[in-house]
């Protein structure tokens, strides 16, 4: 079999899917499970290209229900795995990625977002799948998802979603767009030693000492791979240190509020923003993924008008960047956010706001981006009222 | 320095899509500045509406799409009568001498010494059945907007032919591009410095 370099440092014009495949597989991913679907294929097609050459498994699943069960086994054997899908597979994956946040394993799922509802636009661009990233799989949980903007993000970002759900265990959802996966541009990979790489936590004590659950300060238990000869069991239902379940109320407590906790406690490590012209901005674009570009150009459109507009991208959407949000909404006269759905992320600034400020809301259920024009023509009655 | 929006239009299998991202790889990776390149396209594997935008520019590019082209390729004739009235003034609009009947005038078409949109038309798919294959159309095309417009080096895009291209196909498509360029050397004048330029679209 032909091998090749996992890391194929240099300059390149990569599209966001195969861009995507190339993070994942510098971030150590050696196991893909999918299901092709428009507009995420590329990132399949590449998988299966790269994937043999650096002695790692591609799997074509029979759907995408079967595709993260295969990633979340894979996890478990001790592989880091991931899926990469667009709105009709993630649907059908919801029900295995609470298993994977109850089971604590490490993953990276990737929605190439298209129009939708249902099987909706295939070819087309949408955004409105980031509120099913946050609540889709029933119960309580806490989860990450990354919105890249660019095709060097898909890369970049494919990189931080592994080490996030490798140093958290849980999955991490990179949440694109058919227009960024899609996108052409240059992609700089640098040399593999520049790459930071995180490890989950492993146990080595003695085998009748592990607790599978238990976890450590930083409430992240240590895993081991099974067949590693430690017992290891796996389950969603609520379950104790040594993962067996367990119908008590306290431990429900213990487990769910800790699955919350280890993200919660931790969000200025896994918050991350872009921020231009914020410091004299009266009004605040709010954007994310290929809505950012636009949102970018706008500020840009408004600022040469002699507007003073500022700009934030969410990089991280979930968990959400509350505090720097509030703290924008004590000194802004409005927040604007453009967003390919009728109203998802909006519904959090507004949150953020406390009514302290004007949130206006420039919204189309996906199938094309804004035009600059349409965004300005915003920022200007922000002004004006 | 300059920025260059150019929208290469045709139908599947006419390698719209890999014009387009040959002209990007030339700028981004060997030209080393900004490239982006976005496409749309029908759910047909072939014959379908087809369209690439490519923008280049010194900084990094926000918005990804084309408004107002500086270069039209226009490989077909739905495609030149969507787009045609779109080219920016100054801009160059090259069409496919035999799929495009120009139905619809601009008005303000470039005599010599004129500012104004200039039309250009090649029969790139007969130059290029001439030189084995009309597969290589695209590139005849490109050939020939390389030798109008100094939109990336000539090296670059003759890097990004070799190193994007299966190697029995390289040669071929070597030959196209010259035969284009030969072809846009003849026209004798190059769009270096155009004073309409470099404004960015909304």
């Amino acid at each position: 079999m032909k091998r090749g370099p996992a890391v194929l440092t240099g300059v390149h014009f990569f599209n966001g899917d195969v861009a995507c495949a190339e993070g994942a597989l510098a971030a150590g991913c050696r196991f893909f499970a999918g299901y092709p679907i428009t507009p995420a294929t590329e990132i399949a097609e590449r998988m299966a290209e790269r994937l043999p050459e650096v002695g790692g498994t591609f799997i074509q699943m029979e759907d995408e229900i079967a595709s993260l069960s295969a990633v979340l086994g894979a996890s478990w054997a001790g592989v880091k795995a991931m899926t990469a899908t667009s709105g009709p597979g993630f649907s059908l994956m919801m029900e295995n990625l609470g298993f994977g946040y109850m089971t604590e394993t490490p993953c990276v799922i990737v929605n190439v977002q298209r129009g939708g509802p249902s099987t909706g636009l295939p070819t087309l661009v949408g955004q409105g799948d980031m509120l099913q990233a946050r609540w889709g799989s029933h119960g309580d949980y806490e989860t990450i998802v990354l919105a890249p903007s660019s095709a060097q993000e898909m890369f970049d970002l494919t990189i931080a979603a592994f080490n996030l759900s490798e140093k958290y265990r849980l999955p991490v959802l990179l949440l694109s767009d058919a227009i960024i996966g899609h996108i052409t541009e240059r992609v700089i990979i640098p040399p593999e030693e520049e790459i930071p790489i995180v490890n989950r936590k492993t146990f080595r004590g003695p085998r009748e000492a592990y607790l599978p659950y238990l976890p450590d300060e930083d409430l992240v238990p240590p895993m081991v791979a099974a067949g590693e000869g430690y017992r290891v069991y796996i389950t969603g239902l609520t379950h104790d240190e040594r993962g067996y379940p367990s119908t008590s109320p306290e431990v429900q407590e213990r487990l769910v509020c800790r699955l919350v906790e280890k993200i919660r406690r931790n969000k200025h490590d896994i918050i991350r923003l872009e921020e231009c012209g914020i410091e004299d901005a009266e009004v605040v674009l709010v954007a994310y993924g290929v809505s950012a570009r636009v949102a970018y150009r706008a500020m840009e459109l408004a600022r040469a008008a002699g507007h003073r507009v500022g700009w934030l991208r969410l990089i991280t959407v979930w968990p959400f960047p509350e505090e720097r949000l509030r703290d924008l909404a004590t000194r802004v006269r409005a927040f604007i956010v453009p967003e390919l759905n009728l109203g998802q992320i909006v519904r959090e600034v507004e949150r953020c706001a406390e009514g302290r400020t004007r949130t206006i809301p420039v919204l189309r259920p996906g199938g094309a981006v804004h035009a600059p024009r349409e965004l300005l023509t915003s920022i200007e009655e922000a002004f004006h009222d | 320095m300059s920025r260059w929006e150019v929208k290469i239009a045709g139908f599947g299998g006419q390698g719209i899509i890999l014009a387009g991202y040959l002209l990007g790889k030339a700028a981004a990776v060997y030209d080393r500045r900004h490239a982006t390149m976005v496409q749309s396209y029908g759910p047909e594997a072939r014959g379908s509406a087809c369209a690439s935008q490519v923008i280049i520019a010194d900084e990094p590019i926000s918005y990804p799409y084309v408004t107002e082209p500086d270069v039209l390729i226009a490989m077909s004739q739905e495609a030149y009568t969507r787009f045609a009235a779109e080219v920016k003034p100054g801009g160059l609009l090259l069409i496919e001498r035999d799929l495009v009947a120009l139905d619809m005038m601009r008005s303000d078409l470039a005599r010599p010494g004129e500012d104004g949109v200039r039309l250009h038309a090649l029969p790139a798919t007969k130059i290029a059945e001439e030189l084995g294959h009309r597969i290589v159309a695209n590139i005849v095309m490109l050939g020939f907007l390389c030798a109008l417009a100094p939109i990336v080096s000539l090296s670059g895009m003759k890097e990004a032919l070799r190193s994007s291209l299966p190697k029995s196909a390289i040669e071929l498509n070597l030959m196209a591009f010259e035969a284009g360029y030969a072809r846009g050397l003849q026209v004798g004048y190059n769009l270096a410095g155009n004073p309409s330029q470099r404004k960015e679209g909304v």
